[in-house]
């Protein structure tokens, strides 16, 4: 009984250290952001964001883009083949587009990003621990926090709520594609009936929930690449618990905005 | 007044005493040499005088600032005196070597982009690596790569020059090679050098003076002469390459006559 209250305790001051850690290091990084925007920053460091913002962004589209279309065919599909049993085929329309502007394409996109760039960023991070990078950088007076992780946490601000408005408008298309084969729908109609059924406050629910999920993307990344202690076998270990965390805490701060986005905001 | 002091320094791992209670001055335009074997707490020192670590009780004067207790940015002006050149080299992998010398240049001071071309090209040569600017680490022999962490550990032209492990791994032409280099900038630039190495030739081709640790204290320092001079047990042993287990010996002696005793009875 000793053993198990110890092992809860000691699980449980890991685990708020480890969330602790995280705030730490997102106050840090928000106060070195400064330095990573254009124009007013570093300019290096803005070229850095630039380059982050592609990795992350533009060479994600074509994985996001076609897991869009899947999960939009695979929505579709799935709530026309229920539907229908009631003769309410239509409501496919609002079942798709509602369900990705508010939810699966922010969620689907944190998923992509959170398994290529969170693990890429504790790659990155923690080989730079290993091989002395981050302690050079220190001993040349730079801080890590601002020349490594600002603007990667920047580019990812930036490119997660582009990628899932991307997302949803691949879904999107993928539920018309679907309704003009079963019911010989027009694109140009069903768009129509898509503005009709959306309305802006999901565009933003969707978004807010994007710039969440990218802090926690890129914030858990970073901080499994910083706690590597050891060699190459430590820094795979960070890339899979930073995919692993980042995915299940991306999920819950979804049912949580979720929550507060049903129980707060009127309809 | 000696440039960097420090004044009963410990350091301690997870309770384990690292350092134990530490003396050392190290004068202006000096080249110390810190001399141990593996475990004995010399990279543990370094990373004291250099800032990276912070002790559990004693005092680093660096230039008369107590590096130990000062504020961030007080160690931030002290770090850009200071040159440190790594074991592992920590040249950032995806910047060439131009552009890993030319960083501290580009972060700390503000020269028209052309000059900072320049001062790398000059600290490059300085090294012998004029040529191989444009190279990208990975590119680059393991001397090679030591001559360019020297280069940038160069860039701002430090007062302290700090080299960690620098021949080792390297054949004896290359180490020897190394060896005239710091000769050379010590006596081109009058700068105070910190070498920590286990590698006997080198240490005493450069040194001034030579600090052997053992086991977290100092067993002996003085000059080269006095080293070598040593009655010191313990210096003895590392100068006379004296193995620490000799008491093993025997017992693994008699434990094989005894195995191959047994073995020729079972046939």
């Amino acid at each position: 009984m000793a053993n198990l209250l110890e092992n809860v305790g000691e699980k449980t001051i890991e685990h708020l250290d480890y969330v602790g850690s995280l705030n730490i290091q997102w106050w840090a990084t928000l106060r070195a952001m400064a330095q990573a925007l254009p124009f007013v920053g570093n300019r290096y460091r803005w070229q850095a964001t630039v380059r982050q913002t592609l990795e992350i962004g533009v060479d994600a589209l074509p994985m996001v883009s076609l897991m869009a279309v899947c999960s939009g065919f695979i929505l579709a599909m799935q709530g026309a083949s229920e539907l229908r049993r009631f003769g309410a085929i239509h409501y496919v329309i609002e079942l798709v587009s509602v369900g990705f502007t508010r939810e699966l394409g922010p969620l689907l996109t944190a998923i992509a990003v959170s398994g290529r760039s969170g693990s890429a960023f504790a790659a990155e991070i923690g080989t730079m621990k290993v091989t002395e990078e981050l302690d050079s950088l220190r001993v040349m007076a730079l801080e890590p926090i601002e020349f490594v992780l600002a603007p990667k946490y920047l580019a990812a601000l930036i490119s997660v709520p582009c990628l899932s408005v991307v997302s949803n408008v691949f879904g999107i298309l993928a539920g018309g594609l679907f309704m003009f084969f079963s019911t010989r729908l027009s694109l140009p109609l069903y768009m129509h009936y898509v503005f009709t059924a959306i309305n802006l406050r999901d565009v933003i629910t969707g978004l807010i929930k994007s710039v969440v999920f990218a802090t926690i993307i890129a914030h858990v990344g970073c901080l499994e690449g910083f706690r590597v202690h050891g060699g190459p076998d430590a820094v795979g270990r960070s890339t899979t618990s930073a995919v692993v965390k980042s995915t299940f805490l991306v999920i819950v701060a979804d049912a949580v905005f979720t929550a507060i986005f049903y129980f707060t905001v009127k309809p | 007044m000696p440039i960097i002091s420090v004044r009963d320094l410990v350091v301690e791992y997870d309770g384990r005493k690292v350092l134990n209670g530490l003396n050392l001055d190290i004068e202006h335009g000096e080249t110390m040499v810190l001399l141990g074997g593996s475990g004995s707490g010399k990279s543990t020192l370094l990373r004291q005088i250099i800032g990276l670590e912070r002790p559990k009780s004693g005092s680093v004067h660096v230039k008369g600032t107590d590096i130990t207790r000062c504020s961030h940015s007080e160690l931030k002006a002290i770090l850009r005196s200071i040159g440190v050149a790594f074991q592992s080299a920590a040249l950032f992998n995806s910047l060439t070597v131009e552009e890993n010398v030319a960083l501290p240049l580009r972060e700390h001071t503000r020269i028209a982009p052309s000059i900072i071309e320049l001062v790398v090209w000059m600290k490059l040569a300085v090294v012998g690596l004029a040529d191989f600017g444009k190279l990208l680490p990975q590119e680059l022999s393991g001397g090679m790569k030591k001559r360019a962490a020297v280069a940038r550990a160069l860039a701002l032209s430090p007062e302290i020059l700090v080299l960690d492990e620098p021949s080792a791994g390297l054949d004896p032409i290359v180490a020897a090679e190394l060896d005239e280099l710091i000769l050379l900038l010590k006596d081109t630039w009058q700068m105070t050098v910190i070498v920590v190495t286990h590698e006997l030739p080198s240490a005493f081709r450069i040194a001034d003076r030579i600090a052997m640790l053992y086991q977290g204290s100092f067993s002996s320092i003085g000059t080269k002469d006095e080293i070598k001079a040593s009655q010191n047990p313990r210096v003895r042993q590392f100068l006379d390459r004296i193995p620490e287990n000799l008491v093993q010996t025997p017992a693994v002696k008699t434990y094989f006559e005894k195995y191959m005793q047994s073995e020729e009875a079972n046939r």
